[in-house]
């Protein structure tokens, strides 16, 4: 039952509008012979736009139809309410779960076929995403979370719930960040951070850790190991607004890393419903920079040549409405014009902690960012 | 200098077994039997008579072959009997290209005979007769060839009461080989295909009866003897039926024995080759025949008449088919009668397709017909063959690799009828190539097909169909459970909504 649960108050709501769309509306279609469809909202760069104001990727109102009575979409239409279903009773117990445990849990065999529900994890995953958006929920309103990637340790004291942990005091391996970090789950309590530094690399935030960088220079260190999860970003833009402290990227030097930086900064496409809540407009680009070789010296056996598919991202990238600011364009065409990219590591060419002695505090002290 | 001598007609038979269809001992037994149901077919049809052919074959010591076919036809009277069936060459059918003819299967007066004499040739046994006309005793004989003076020699004649209103009967003894495969059994039963008004019974060596009943219940329609086309003429025959005919002019000549020359076409032609109409036939020389032909050619006349050919018929060709194949689906096609050099010709195609005429990944089965006889040998050398792999059978729906025969489970039967059908050689077993030909088979051909492709695309609807409505009657517990758990209604109910409405979409 919705009373159960102990999270949030939406609970009750959120069961209700998952009854009505995918249960109650459906059932009726089918009772008065209409073709039961689903408007499933699009999650394609054809249905995102740029919303210039905000500095963040929007999703458009462009939807799909899902229809039962047509070959392509009876298999996803049946899935679709099987992982509603799932949620439904998932908020009804009052626990969380992974999204790969919800897949086990909606797997099976239909009827007497060999056939699957689901086959793959790869199969349930975005049809979670269609529910978040359909039923205007919020993965951690539907009680499940993503794999947790990503750790941050600094001179701030949080609580997780209901333990109070101090993460100036979490060793080498940091704080790992959950999926779910709404504030009925995780509070910020005393803050002596100056500044937020996001590290796309585990292995270059474990060298900010053990440089005990955070601590000299008074600020929280995180990353999201690659591309960050919804948690990490969630818990940037927490950290951005509540603490109200600047946030800096620091990321390899090509295609990929720059669009990290973007999708801190202003969203991603197919989370461009969640955007509102994760986007930290004005996260600045601290590094690493095209132009970064030339300035520091670099040494040309530390750069890796552009292979072709990081030349077709950076064209794709280029051609995104969200990247037409010149500073951007000037960083990827500089690249492009160099043929080479730089990762993090590059920089311990010059001394093993080049990155956290000068590097950073230069850069932050020159104001040598983009934003 | 050479000495001229008559050469044994059983040493001509010897020379010439390829050409008679003996050429080995497999062939042998399937020529024996085809040229006494041939016979017995055209003389059922001759007299108005539904056939009912007996076929048995007995292998009693392994070697030798006791064959009998038995007919319900008129008989032979028995003043005639020995001759036309113990002397070579002599039978009503004998003629060559271009002089009167009707439509028949055998069209050489050499079947039976060369039968007996082979039969007497392998084994030294004569051949044993019955034979009753109406109204008549029954005749019996037993019958050997004089192969030096190509005479019948005639023993044990008896006459005696039967039930039997009238018929042939034939046993003969032989060495050969028996065949299931393209031997007497497919004969048989091609045979009977295409002559659906036909009921035939065959007792094979290992006394298993086959019975192939008569569907149609009406005789074709006879052909009518037909003059000779003056376009459809060669030197040779004409000198040879100047020097024959009884016309006392060349005008009454050209009218008399031609088909479709009236006076004003005869006049003409006479000017034309600088002849005078009073002309008589036998003082015509060899040029001037040569200019009377070329006159002859030259002239506007009708096409030859069409009422000389006795085809299967749409409707006998489905039911002959029906009753052979288990087949999901037939299909036939009558052309009108159409002329090559001045021949009247008309082309049947049949067709059944059905999954299990054949397993599967198989060229489909050609059955070739000439005047309602199946060929054997030469397929590849025939025009019908040449004619349905050109076919583009992929428009069709049915798959087929270049040069080859589609790849279905289907039997395709093409039947070409004609007064004189070109065969490619003596054996009687390849039609020739004429433009004329292979395009009336296309034709043909293209009617079935596209009514073929039409079924099948059908097929494939209903195939498609049913396919959705089981992905939808999969896919229809698993939502009705989630819709039941969502909106807390009972299972059973939320299942009678959902597949009611899949039900309801079976139509």
């Amino acid at each position: 039952m919705a009373e159960k649960n102990e999270r949030g108050t939406n609970s009750g709501i959120i069961i209700e509008r998952l009854r009505q769309k995918f249960g109650t509306e459906v059932l009726e279609m089918f009772a008065q012979a209409k073709d039961p469809t689903l408007h499933i909202a699009v999650r394609t760069l054809s249905n995102v736009y740029f919303d210039e104001k905000k500095n963040m990727i929007m999703l458009g109102n462009k939807t799909q139809k899902r229809t039962f009575f047509d070959l392509k979409d009876a298999r996803k239409f049946m899935q679709t309410l099987i992982v509603a279903n799932g949620c439904k009773n998932l908020i009804e117990s009052g626990k969380t779960t992974s999204i790969r445990d919800l897949f086990y849990n909606t797997k099976h065999t239909i009827g007497d076929t060999k056939e699957n529900t689901f086959d793959e994890q790869e199969e349930s995953d975005p049809i979670i995403e269609d529910i978040e958006v359909s039923a205007n929920a919020l993965r951690e309103e539907l009680h499940l979370r993503a794999q947790s990637k990503g750790s941050m340790v600094g001179d701030l004291t949080i609580q997780d719930a209901g333990d109070t942990i101090d993460l100036r005091k979490m060793g080498s391996g940091g704080w790992a960040v959950p999926s779910i970090v709404e504030p009925d789950i995780v509070q910020f309590k005393e803050c002596g951070a100056k500044f937020i530094l996001f590290i796309e690399k585990d292995a270059v935030w474990s060298r900010f850790n053990e440089d005990k960088f955070w601590k000299k220079h008074n600020c929280i260190i995180i990353h999201g190991g690659g591309q960050p999860p919804r948690g990490v970003r969630r818990m940037l833009r927490r950290l951005h607004d509540e603490l109200k402290l600047p946030t800096y990227v620091l990321v390899d030097n090509d295609p990929w890393g720059f669009y990290i930086y973007s999708v801190v900064r202003q969203g991603s496409i197919n989370l461009a419903y969640e955007s509102v809540r994760m986007a930290v407009p004005d996260a600045r680009f601290i590094g690493l920079s095209s132009f970064d070789q030339e300035r520091y010296k670099l040494p040309n056996e530390v750069t890796i040549k552009l292979d072709d598919g990081d030349k077709k991202r950076v064209k794709e990238i280029l051609a995104y409405p969200w990247f037409q600011r010149k500073e951007w364009r000037e960083e990827l065409e500089h690249m492009v014009k160099k043929g080479v990219k730089l990762e993090l590591e590059a920089l311990s060419a010059k001394k093993l902690t080049f990155i956290t002695d000068t590097y950073l505090p230069e850069k932050i002290e020159r104001k040598e960012w983009l934003a | 200098m050479a000495e001229y001598r008559e050469i044994a007609i059983s040493e001509f038979f010897e020379k010439n077994k390829h050409l008679l269809g003996f050429d080995n001992p497999t062939k042998a037994l399937l020529t024996m039997i085809k040229e006494a149901v041939d016979n017995s077919l055209d003389a059922c049809e001759e007299a108005s008579i539904l056939p009912e052919i007996n076929v048995s074959i007995q292998n009693p010591d392994g070697a030798n072959f006791t064959i009998s076919v038995e007919d319900n036809g008129p008989g032979i009277a028995k003043m005639h009997t020995a001759r036309v069936l113990a002397k070579l060459l002599v039978g009503s059918k004998f003629k060559s290209l271009g002089e009167a003819g009707m439509q028949s299967r055998g069209q050489q007066g050499i079947g039976i005979s060369a039968c007996i004499l082979y039969a007497q040739l392998t084994t030294g046994r004569a051949t044993y007769i019955e034979s009753k006309t109406k109204g008549e005793k029954m005749y019996s004989c037993h019958l050997q060839l004089d192969t030096s003076r190509n005479e019948p020699i005639i023993t044990d004649e008896k006459l005696f009461e039967s039930p039997k209103p009238h018929g042939l009967k034939v046993i003969l003894d032989m060495k050969g080989v028996y065949r299931k495969v393209k031997g007497v059994d497919d004969f048989l039963k091609y045979t009977a295909i295409a002559n659906p008004h036909a009921r035939i019974t065959f007792i094979d060596p290992e006394g298993t009866k086959t019975i192939y009943e008569r569907v149609a219940k009406e005789l074709p329609k006879k052909p009518k003897p037909v003059m000779a086309h003056p376009h459809g003429i060669e030197l040779g025959t004409l000198i040879k039926m100047l020097g024959r005919s009884p016309s006392r002019t060349v005008f009454s000549f050209l009218m008399n024995d031609f088909s479709r020359i009236g006076a004003q076409s005869a006049k003409e032609i006479c000017q034309t080759a600088g002849l005078d109409v009073q002309t008589r036939p036998n003082a015509i020389n060899r040029d001037q025949a040569e200019k009377l032909l070329a006159s002859m050619q030259a002239a506007k006349i009708q096409r030859p008449p069409t009422d000389c050919l006795s085809p299967i018929g749409e409707e006998e060709l489905l039911k002959g088919l029906q009753k052979t194949y288990k087949a999901e689906f037939v299909a036939a096609c009558s052309r009108p009668v159409e002329v090559y050099r001045a021949i009247p010709f008309q082309v049947e195609v049949g067709l059944a397709y059905g999954k299990e005429l054949l397993p599967p990944d198989q060229l489909a089965e050609l059955i070739r017909y000439t005047n309602k006889v199946p060929l054997f040998y030469q397929q590849s050398e025939c025009a019908i063959y040449k004619a349905v792999v050109k076919t583009p059978w992929k428009r069709y729906g049915v798959p087929q690799s270049n040069g080859n025969l589609p790849m279905a489970p289907m039997v395709i039967t093409v039947h070409v009828a004609s007064v004189w059908v070109p065969f490619i050689s003596e054996g009687k077993q390849a039609i020739a190539s004429y433009p004329d030909i292979i395009k009336e088979i296309r034709l043909a051909i293209g009617e079935v097909g596209r009514k073929l492709q039409r079924h099948l695309s059908s097929e494939k609807k209903k195939y498609a169909q049913e396919r959705r409505l089981k992905v939808f009657e999969k896919y229809g517990d698993e939502v009705a459970t989630a819709i039941s758990g969502l909106t807390g209604k009972p299972k059973a109910e939320v299942s009678e909504i959902v597949l009611k409405e899949i039900q309801r979409r079976r139509g």
